[in-house]
């Protein structure tokens, strides 16, 4: 039976929860999927939560909270890494006072995403230790075990999860969690915490000790877990290709790795020698068997053609059993669209119809990109829409580069887009350039979050609101419109066509409210006047 | 080990109730005392695409996904999204389509996911006690009645 107290949650839920067991006194990051109900859900439990207007900002911000001495989480999707990485690779040399966990919110497979990047990776490179949680308990316990590290070491920790530990639901099991966090203050550490090179050598060194510790405790560490099996079949693996692999192979030996750098490489030693063959798990990239090997361990890895995708039973029992014949296509179901009455139908209809090079961004509206629109020709990642539509204008030649257009949703414009603004100002092409920003007032794709422009916290509360047509004008930017597309469509494309034939820089922001926001928030007016 | 693990596929559109409906499911199965996982994809599927969600439970579960091929049931929300799903199931497994209950018989047809959950309940060894308690759980108060009357209409029409 299950007990009263166990739950099924997800891991993003297991997460939020123990980060509230652990007073965690700042919960900060940027919406993404799969990472975004952590936030959400440790904001509904009570906790403080912000949304950040990218994850550099909010790697920062959980920075300052955590040489402050407090508890930080900062949470962030893959690729928010790649954004949130110059401060990762420096604040792991000054270290923190308190306790600072970094969640990077890995999509093999990519459910929802723009690439697989494999951020086991970033640990290695930025000197982090990373913890990779199997399943929702491991999620709740490995939370707690990231602030153990990250205060007894006074390191940022990376807790990595992935799409299927992030939003499956396991039962969870909640109990007392470390002891209480400290009270905030601050304590002056110059050479420990101004990264000027002749601070920041030394601090390299640190670093590289403090590592040298903690690969030591790694190697008897609970995290690191032997089950017993049958020695003719031995399994290194880790996070979800655990859950995979004990059900592929019941009978097998498993060394389960909860810490994944640094890698427990005695351990790994030891279980390697006493099984035969030796077989690493692991989804993504070959991250642990290439290190297994260069330590000079034999290993057996997967072959090339599940570096690809998710893992799932089925693939683990075919790398298992040595299988490279070609794998059954998956079902090809409906493709998702943007929702009927989507104000960024009319936008695209729009684009499509004037022939535009669309330089698109990250969204809803990259939806854009397929049919009936086909109206996008790039998406690379968010704001990259500014500057690679600067670019195309730059070298095109004069009839083609006055069709390119920038296409930005709202809170991707906050995240990334700003600075490309500055670009145009700064480097305009000889043609102009034409920035659409689609606002509909809220980060509609990850569900629905506030972000700087809406005006709203992260519990749709009113703040100081980023004003984008002022920000536009103070840039010095000559043309700048706001118009409602639905409820002017002619106004919007004439307005779309002179802007174009302007060798002008124009920012037009389209803007008519999501139709699930505006539903959502007049759920919750309702309930703010029942309550 | 892993045998007495009953796996079940909940798919349709984006909007559906798929989620709903697995969450609700799951619960029951939670309720009941089984180890449980759930697994689906968010994001992209939101916009009205294809959506399904596996959930599985037993003694003790690991993946928290169906092994391809490998359902022991499918309830499916939507028609066209039969056929797609079809290659999940296993041979001998059973298939629970949109036509296994009568829309119009509903007192709201956004209830049919719940509808079609009652008529898998039949197949399944989870107490009554556990799918009402986790329909109320899984659903806001208001919607208590007419889904609690879904769930029964389903369970009644359900052929065995």
């Amino acid at each position: 039976m299950n007990a009263p107290d166990r739950k099924l949650l997800s891991g993003n839920q297991a997460v939020a929860l123990a980060a509230r067991g652990l007073g965690v006194a700042l919960g900060t990051g940027y919406p993404g999927t799969p990472s975004t109900e952590i936030l959400e859900e440790f904001s509904l439990l009570g906790g403080r939560a912000q949304w950040a207007p990218n994850e550099k900002v909010a790697l920062e911000v959980g920075l300052g909270a955590a040489y402050g001495g407090a508890r930080a989480l900062v949470t962030m999707k893959h690729v928010g890494l790649n954004v949130a990485a110059d401060p990762l690779f420096t604040a792991a040399y000054t270290g923190v006072t308190g306790a600072l966990v970094v969640v990077s919110a890995d999509d093999p497979g990519m459910a929802s995403s723009q690439n697989e990047q494999d951020n086991r990776r970033y640990a290695v490179a930025a000197g982090v230790p990373m913890l990779e949680p199997s399943d929702s308990q491991e999620a709740y316990d490995f939370l707690a075990e990231a602030v153990r590290l990250s205060e007894r070491w006074k390191l940022p920790v990376m807790l990595r999860m992935t799409t299927r530990v992030c939003h499956s639901l396991t039962p969870v099991q909640a109990h007392e969690l470390a002891g209480p966090a400290a009270t905030p203050h601050f304590e002056r550490d110059v050479a420990g915490r101004v990264m000027i090179p002749a601070y920041a050598r030394p601090a390299h060194k640190r670093l590289r000790d403090k590592l040298a510790e903690l690969a030591a405790w790694g190697e008897t560490a609970p995290l690191v877990r032997r089950i017993e099996g049958d020695r003719s079949l031995g399994i290194i693996t880790a996070g979800i290709s655990y859950a995979h692999a004990r059900e592929a192979a019941p009978g097998a030996s498993f060394l389960k790795l909860g810490l994944t750098h640094p890698l427990p490489i005695e351990a790994i030693r030891t279980f390697a020698a006493s099984v035969r063959p030796c077989v690493v798990i692991e989804e993504g990239d070959p991250y642990m068997v290439d290190a297994i090997r260069a330590a000079g361990i034999a290993v057996e890895g997967k072959a090339e053609m599940y570096r690809f995708g998710e893992l799932n039973v089925g693939r683990v029992r075919r790398i298992l059993a040595g299988d490279t014949s070609p794998e059954a296509p998956l079902p090809r179901g409906k493709p998702p669209q943007l929702c009927v009455g989507c104000p960024h139908r009319i936008t695209f209809e729009t684009l499509g119809k004037m022939g535009c090079i669309v330089a698109g961004d990250i969204g809803c509206y990259t939806l854009g990109v397929l049919p009936p629109f086909e109206a996008m020709d790039s998406c690379v990642c968010m704001g990259a829409s500014i500057g690679v539509g600067l670019g195309l204008r730059h070298v095109l030649p004069e009839a083609e580069a006055k069709k390119v257009v920038s296409v930005i949703g709202d809170s991707t414009f906050v995240h990334g887009g700003i600075t490309g603004l500055v670009e145009m100002i700064y480097n305009p092409p000889p043609t102009g350039h034409v920035v659409l920003i689609l606002d509909n007032g809220t980060t509609a794709m990850t569900g629905l979050q506030e972000h700087p422009g809406t005006g709203c916290t992260l519990d749709h509360k009113p703040t100081g609101r980023l004003v984008f047509e002022d920000l536009g004008r103070a840039l010095g930017i000559k043309n700048v419109h706001v118009i409602d597309p639905a409820k002017d469509r002619p106004g919007f494309e004439q307005l779309l066509a002179d802007a174009l034939a302007r060798p002008q820089l124009s920012l037009i922001i389209v803007r008519r409210p999501c139709l699930l926001a505006a539903k959502r928030d007049l759920a919750l007016a309702r309930a703010s006047e029942g309550g | 080990m892993a045998n007495d693990v009953v796996n079940i596929i909940v798919a349709g559109l984006g909007g559906q109730g798929v989620i709903t409906a697995s969450d609700i499911l799951a619960d029951a199965a939670f309720r009941a005392g089984h180890d449980v996982k759930k697994s689906e994809i968010h994001g992209m599927s939101q916009r009205g695409g294809s959506v399904s969600s596996d959930v599985r439970y037993g003694r003790e579960v690991f993946s928290p996904m169906v092994p391809p091929g490998e359902a022991d049931f499918l309830l499916v929300l939507a028609p066209d999204q039969v056929e797609i799903n079809r290659p999940q199931l296993r041979a001998g497994g059973v298939l629970i389509s949109p036509d296994a209950i009568d829309e119009n018989t509903l007192p709201n047809r956004r209830s049919a996911n719940v509808a079609l959950l009652g008529a898998l309940s039949k197949h399944l060894a989870i107490g009554e006690e556990h799918w009402l308690a986790a329909v109320r759980a899984g659903l806001p108060e208001r919607l208590h009645d007419v889904n609690l009357a879904a769930f029964a209409l389903g369970r009644a029409a359900a052929k065995i």
